[in-house]
């Protein structure tokens, strides 16, 4: 793909989000079905910072998310009655978290530090299971909204009006999104890039490896944790399942899906997911299983993703 | 308050017998294929329901004997069919591969049976206690422990006295060589794979027979499995069991004193191993690399 195709696709990526709010309803949709797809795009775009372009196969970024999702509740709920406070609280918690369990796990390598995120993401669902009196246990942690925001005398809606929040989720977002960028157009990216690519030329060039591994690991948890504290915001709820390995691995796809090699392929891969999802669930009540066979029928032919498969037509 | 810590102390060691069981056969096949098998749970329900659906026609003894064996069929008709296609490929496709499958087996088995705990009948005079001092030690259990035990005996037996158990042995360390060698690796792989989910299955029944059956069984003890692996050592199937019976007594110890905390704590162990001894207790210099 060139430069000027790709500006244009960009563009076109940009309208679309800005304009979904008014075009959704026309297509079947309702406005926080488009949140919902937003916020779940955050995530797997966070998620594929490691994956994608950093070559760490990280199967525990639910824990982070429920993290986030969970500290801006119990915020808001037990502390202060304050939206950004609380999502200030639900992403410090979720990257604290990731930075000592990135210490510990950053010198495993391949499908051992798959195994190991799995596991440790459990930790946080166990916790949030087992602590009823203050998580909600199995329940999830319900009895909180978000609150609306103040700038002195003007006050900001995010509560009852859908489309309101769908643009601050929007913002958080395309702030969220061109930084990533921005780092991977860095000396920094360029360098994940190199580990992904050649781990141990990468090492023999003196590059800290673990180091950096470690520093991508933490980055792309506070952005799922910030994806994970929308997401509680959007329901005014934090589910255990948010923290579950399930949720782990609906990340995972929907990077495939959309294709991991590519900025936007988590995007398209959510908005796939989110949809298919919503559609199976109110058809069936085994749509587990039908997710399940998804998954299956996506590794077996389609493992490249939705742009991985335009870019080799393109490039035939 | 001792018998109450022998209990516990023994309740954790069947547990951990479950967990090194399903833990021997994830491990199997991880150390050959380089697959983490998320769809082991998956197969342990279905060993569950299996040996359910079997018992009012063969009783439970014949259950036992048949209802793994049907599993691993399964488990090799999965292998030849979907697994070897991704042999090779990055880990992550394995990993969503075994985790659709998951899925796939616990809707099913929820679709087929209902998710409501089904009655797992053991023979009444298995399901006695021994003492009534130690009301808690039933022979069902007893028998269980023997069984896991004798099970673990004949994997390492096969592993280390038979022809397979040797190529697999040698495949782990070296699968590209044995290939030349003139060994049939698909063949290999794939026997291996049954071997693993005959264990799971032969899990699964047992369990049933103490937990109850219901849909989410398998999925309750896999991540257990992959502590005790971590904990154990990668690369090392003693290290797996020891992994699975430690974890299983400390969350059985943990229980008398703080039982919200039974299942947090067999995490907490895994941070203190890989902080420690990031290999795992058993495992071999290299192997996470």
């Amino acid at each position: 793909m060139n430069g000027s195709n790709k500006r244009a696709g960009d563009a076109l990526v940009w309208l679309l989000l800005l304009t979904m709010p008014y075009w959704l309803h026309w297509v079947g949709g309702y406005t926080s079905l488009g949140t919902q797809v937003v916020v779940l795009a955050l995530a797997a775009m966070s998620l594929n910072f490691l994956l994608g372009f950093t070559g760490v196969l990280s199967f525990g970024h639910a824990a982070f998310f429920g993290l986030g999702a969970y500290g801006v509740g119990m915020t808001i709920k037990y502390l202060v009655a304050s939206t950004p406070l609380g999502m200030l609280v639900g992403v410090l918690v979720g990257t604290l978290a990731a930075g000592v369990i990135g210490a510990l796990i950053v010198k495993l390598r391949g499908v051992y530090f798959a195994m190991v995120t799995i596991a440790f993401g459990q930790v946080f669902y166990f916790i949030a299971y087992r602590w009823n009196s203050v998580t909600g246990g199995d329940d999830g942690l319900a009895g909180w909204r978000r609150v609306p925001l103040h700038f002195g005398a003007h006050v900001i809606d995010i509560l009852h009006n859908d489309r309101v929040f769908y643009y601050l989720v929007l913002i958080c977002f395309a702030v969220s999104v061109a930084i990533m960028a921005a780092l991977l157009r860095s000396p920094f990216g360029r360098t994940l890039l190199a580990i992904r690519e050649n781990e141990r030329r990468a090492r023999f060039l003196g590059i800290p490896v673990d180091r950096h591994i470690w520093l991508s690991f933490v980055i792309s948890c506070f952005f799922v944790s910030l994806a994970g504290t929308l997401y509680a915001l959007l329901n005014n709820f934090a589910d255990p399942h948010d923290l579950h390995w399930e949720q782990s691995g609906n990340f995972v796809i929907m990077a495939v899906l959309g294709g991991m090699r590519s900025f936007w392929g988590p995007l398209i891969g959510a908005a796939i997911f989110v949809l298919l999802q919503d559609y199976i669930s109110s058809m069936t009540d085994n749509w587990q299983f039908f997710i399940g066979l998804f998954f299956v029928l996506v590794v077996l032919y389609f493992p490249r993703g939705v742009l991985g498969m335009i870019r080799r037509k393109a490039a035939q | 308050m001792t018998q109450l810590i022998l209990f516990n102390v023994f309740n954790g060691l069947i547990i951990g017998a479950f967990y090194a069981l399903m833990a021997l056969g994830l491990s199997l096949i991880l150390n050959l294929t380089g697959v983490i098998n998320f769809a082991h749970g998956g197969f342990l329900a279905i060993g569950a329901y299996l040996a359910y659906a079997l018992i009012p026609y063969i009783g439970f003894w014949g259950a036992l004997a048949v209802a793994p064996l049907l599993t691993a069929v399964i488990g090799l008709a999965v292998e030849r069919f979907l697994i070897r296609r991704v042999y090779g490929r990055d880990p992550l496709y394995s990993l969503l591969l075994t985790f659709g499958l998951a899925f796939i087996f616990e809707d099913g088995t929820r679709y087929i049976w209902g998710p409501q705990t089904l009655p797992f009948s053991v023979p009444s005079w298995l399901n006695r206690p021994l003492s009534s001092d130690f009301f808690f030690l039933t022979g069902y259990r007893l028998f269980m422990v023997l069984l896991v035990l004798v099970a673990v005996i004949a994997l390492f037996v096969i592993l280390n006295r038979t022809r397979l158990g040797m190529r697999i042995r040698a495949g782990t360390t070296d699968l590209e060589t044995v290939s030349v060698l003139g060994v049939n690796v698909r063949l290999l792989r794939n026997l291996n794979f049954g071997l693993g989910i005959y264990l799971a299955g032969l899990a699964g029944v047992l369990a049933a027979g103490m937990l109850g059956l219901q849909p989410t069984i398998g999925s309750s003890l896999i991540m257990p499995s992959f502590v005790a692996i971590i904990v154990g050592g990668l690369g090392s199937l003693p290290g797996t069991l020891l992994g699975g019976l430690l974890i299983g007594v400390a969350s059985g110890v943990v229980t008398v004193y703080f039982p919200s905390a039974s299942e947090a704590v067999i995490y907490v162990m895994m941070g203190l191993v890989l902080l420690i001894r990031p290999r795992g207790l058993l495992g071999e210099e290299g192997r996470v690399q």
